[in-house]
């Protein structure tokens, strides 16, 4: 089980490796950072915040971007070429299938971020001249950053499961937007009422919590996350991506392959 | 133990937008297939060939019925660790090596990681891909996809294989080479089911046939037995050299075709050694003597409705 | 079909990862109350959110006006004395829509007020009102609320009564401001002015909050008027008869008061052996600031409940 589960998860990100789109991505962020650096000499004395907010905001942007992009396709790509047929003939579980493909992307993320990480410090090397303690607080940040990654990947492959790439980008990143403003979705549903309260407290939680995944601005200030936080997220990123990939499984076992 | 039992599969498809109908791709199927067999599944296209290996292989979910397969339910997952399946115009992820592609697969089936690359070169080899290694799949042309997955069905040594129009796209040779390659796999003791519409592959390969026409099997029959049916034991086919002897045999009810000094006559059975008698007497040198076979076609376009005449009309 | 226990399970864990995440959310909002709100502060200014939002400002600006609206009240409900976010999320949001008036409204009494009734901030309410008139200029509403200000909080009636007097002149005013700016030039300070002041804020507001404050401002003008005829009533009876009364009775009998004063809660007042008055129960009549027991201060908390 495990084995096949590998495999599949290597051989996908062997695709997404071997799929130059990812290599583009790369240079544009580390374009960015460095213009970030530029950007930064031009509004005196606020050139770390400035970097540390670009950075981590390009990162989260275009991370979100590649799995939505990518993780569209897992599944619908597979069913239309074909190429799924000899796969799912020999001993591999749909079930399998969907993990293996959730970890390819989520492990073709990790290396991609941390690739991007070394940009950011570098950066901010230049920046402050000399990297602190206080410098690792940002490291905190990123760790949330690939915990919206992953619950985006499993959204994209939960859509990609039965939707067609365009309707799947357009849920995707609908969830990624509506996921950022989750807090204010409860405020709203908390004063609703009637049967807008049931509907809006139901969005509110089906939605990704990405308000509080997003600690970009005040690590931005140097202000470190609890540990607390980090934890909670943690447990939080696991359960609902375990629920999203439970659907994706349940969804992918019932179809007939054209 | 038979090899495969299809129990009753039927897949029925709904159709339609607004007033939904039913479209009965396969009706309740029911077919053996004994051990160490090469069994040809034969129809016209959109027959139902496509939609019961589709079946067999848990890429779609019948309406009704079931199957065994090497004695196990056809859903089991350890069944596919013994099965190789071949589908029609594969397609292979583009951006991995015939190498590469075959370890993947390797590592899919359960083959051991040490034993992966070993044998992904063994059956490239095999199937006479062994310098296209190291391609990239997105560089292969039709006939080499068509090697690629043969390799691919049966690089984990499993005991029955399904091929889905093994021999379509494919030029005379790699043809043959399919051939020679189901046969090969015969000898070794397995047992191959294989759809296609080219006839005369069945009849070359298969030792048994079944036939399906608009989702419905309309017969099934050993090879042997069918192209001998009909009136063809009644006729004789003589090949020889020298044209004196022509006209005598026109005289016995024989038809004769002739082409520089070799004629080539078919008359009835009955009258085959008082033919022979005559070409011998006339000195002329007998090539060949054969009884006039009815090809499997006959029984085909039979069985599926159609007679020879109209056929022809058909296909024009 | 596909197999069904697979399936169960499947169903199963879904439901209870859900459930979890569900439980978990629950706990991020306990231990971040107000991350997302204050973050606010460390944002470099609101010209970045601005360009943030990337053409979508009326609605950035709507949820960060119900961000504010939210804090206020939850602030307001534990009686905070500290609501330093609310300028700068007022500020945000009529940067991003500067046509928001009842943001303004909203800054304007609630910024103003000493907390825990507000933030205690009347020149941050000014500055914000000012930059609504400037981007509105026609909205008689915002000269109404400056004056108001002026009035109550920095007690500068000139400014006050300029700002009515601007107010009156504009399209749709309240035609009770031009009595306003006159009033407040002339009597600026006295109940009478106060109480119009307040009475025509309770008759144009919208906002629901902004009506019951002045509500609650209109009677506390009432139980301070009151309070101050009874003290005239007492000192009547003093020159009279040379001592303070002992009770209301005395009054009654002396033809002063025709019965027992009962202040606007229902309930009646009470007199002290030295003859001063005092309200019943202080806590019910906020913004009040005569009849508190001796020693307390006024102090604008609200403890009622709306």
């Amino acid at each position: 089980m495990i084995t096949r589960i590998a495999a599949i998860a290597s051989n996908t990100f062997r695709e997404a490796i071997r799929d130059r789109v990812l290599y583009n991505l790369i240079l544009f962020v580390l374009l960015l950072v460095g213009s970030a650096v530029l950007f930064g000499q031009i509004s005196i004395g606020i050139e770390r915040i400035v970097v540390i907010n670009l950075s981590l905001t390009s990162i989260s942007v275009f991370g979100v971007l590649i799995a939505i992009f990518i993780g569209i396709g897992l599944v619908s790509k597979e069913i239309e070429k074909k190429t799924l047929y000899t796969v799912l003939a020999r001993p591999v579980r749909r079930w399998e299938f969907i993990i293996g493909k959730f970890s390819g992307l989520v492990q073709t993320l990790v290396v991609n971020t941390l690739f991007m990480t070394v940009g950011f410090y570098a950066a901010l090397l230049y920046v402050s001249h000399g990297l602190g303690k206080t410098d690792l607080i940002p490291l905190t940040a990123i760790y949330f950053i690939i915990l919206e990654f992953v619950i985006m990947v499993s959204l994209a492959l939960l859509f990609s499961s039965f939707s067609t790439p365009i309707l799947s980008a357009i849920l995707s990143f609908g969830m990624f937007v509506i996921g950022t403003f989750a807090e204010d979705l409860r405020n709203f549903a908390v004063i609703a009422h009637g049967p807008m309260r049931w509907l809006l407290t139901a969005a509110a939680y089906i939605v990704p919590n990405f308000a509080s995944l997003n600690v970009i601005t005040s690590v931005a200030h140097d202000q470190p996350v609890s540990l607390a936080l980090a934890m909670q997220n943690t447990v939080y990123a696991l359960l609902y991506t375990a629920a999203v990939l439970c659907g994706s499984v349940l969804i992918f076992e019932r179809r007939n392959l054209k | 133990m038979p090899a495969l039992e299809i129990l009753g599969l039927q897949k029925n498809y709904t159709v339609g937008f607004w007033r939904k109908r039913e479209r009965e791709a396969l009706k309740p199927l029911h077919l053996t297939v004994e051990d160490n067999e090469v069994f040809g599944f034969l129809g016209p296209n959109g027959a139902g060939k496509t939609t019961t290996l589709k079946l067999l292989m848990g890429l779609i979910y019948p309406t009704s019925g079931s199957a065994r397969i090497l004695g196990m339910d056809w859903r089991e997952p350890m069944v596919k660790a013994q099965i190789g399946f071949l589908p029609e115009q594969p397609y292979f992820y583009d951006y991995l090596t015939a190498q590469e592609l075959l370890e993947y697969y390797g590592s899919l089936s359960g083959v051991p990681a040490r034993e992966q690359r070993r044998r992904a070169s063994t059956m490239l080899e095999r199937v006479g891909l062994k310098d296209a290694a190291r391609l990239q799949l997105r560089k292969f042309s039709k006939g080499m996809l068509q090697r690629v997955g043969i390799a691919q069905a049966i690089l984990h040594d499993p005991k029955m294989i399904f091929l889905d129009e093994p021999t379509s796209g494919l030029d005379p040779m790699g043809r043959r080479e399919v051939r020679d390659l189901i046969h090969g796999l015969q000898d070794e003791g397995k047992t191959v089911f294989f759809s296609t519409h080219i006839l005369s592959d069945a009849e070359s390969l298969c030792d048994r046939v079944a036939v399906i026409h608009n989702g419905e099997l309309r017969g099934v029959g050993v090879v042997a037995e069918l192209v001998h049916r009909g009136k063809a034991a009644d006729e004789t086919e003589i090949v020889w050299h020298g044209l004196h002897a022509a006209e005598a045999i026109k005289h016995l009810g024989g038809k004769c075709r002739i082409v520089g000094d070799t004629v080539r006559a078919t008359l009835p059975a009955s009258q085959l050694e008082a033919a022979l008698e005559r070409i011998r007497g006339s000195q002329c040198k007998i090539l060949s003597v054969n009884p006039v076979r009815t090809t499997l076609e006959d029984y085909f376009l039979e069985t599926v409705g159609v007679s020879p005449h109209s056929a022809i009309e058909v296909s024009r | 079909m596909s197999d069904s226990r697979g399936t169960v399970t499947f169903a199963l864990l879904l439901l209870v990862c859900f459930s979890g995440s569900v439980i978990s959310v629950h706990e991020l909002d306990r231990l971040r109350p107000r991350a997302t709100l204050e973050e606010v502060l460390y944002l470099p200014s609101p010209t970045i959110i601005k360009r943030l939002s990337l053409g979508f400002e009326g609605l950035v600006a709507d949820i960060y006006w119900t961000r504010a609206v939210q804090y206020f009240g939850s602030k307001h409900l534990a009686n905070s004395l500290n609501y330093e976010l609310l300028y700068p999320l007022l500020d945000i949001t009529t940067r991003l829509d500067p046509q928001l008036i009842p943001a303004y409204e909203f800054g304007s009494i609630f910024l103003t007020q000493p907390p825990p009734a507000g933030a205690g901030s009347p020149h941050e309410a000014v500055a914000l009102l000012d930059r609504g008139i400037q981007n509105n200029p026609q909205e008689w509403r915002l000269y109404q609320d400056l004056g108001f200000i002026y009035y109550v909080e920095l007690k500068d009636y000139p400014a006050a009564g300029k700002a009515f007097a601007a107010a009156a002149e504009l399209p749709g005013a309240h035609p009770f401001l031009k009595v306003m700016a006159a009033r407040t030039l002339a009597h600026g300070g006295d109940y009478e002015t106060s109480q119009m002041l307040w009475r025509a804020l309770y008759e144009s507001a919208k906002d629901p909050q902004i009506k019951t404050n002045a509500l609650k401002h209109l009677i506390a003008l009432r139980a301070d008027e009151e309070v101050t005829e009874l003290e005239q009533a007492v000192q009547l009876y003093r020159q009279r008869t040379g001592h303070a009364p002992s009770s209301f009775a005395d009054l009654i009998q002396a033809g002063i008061l025709v019965r027992i004063p009962v202040d606007p809660k229902g309930d009646p007042y009470e007199m002290l052996p030295d003859g001063s008055i005092q309200i019943h129960d202080y806590l019910q009549l906020p913004y009040i600031h005569k009849g508190l027991p001796p020693g307390k201060q006024p102090s604008d908390f609200d403890f009622s409940r709306p």
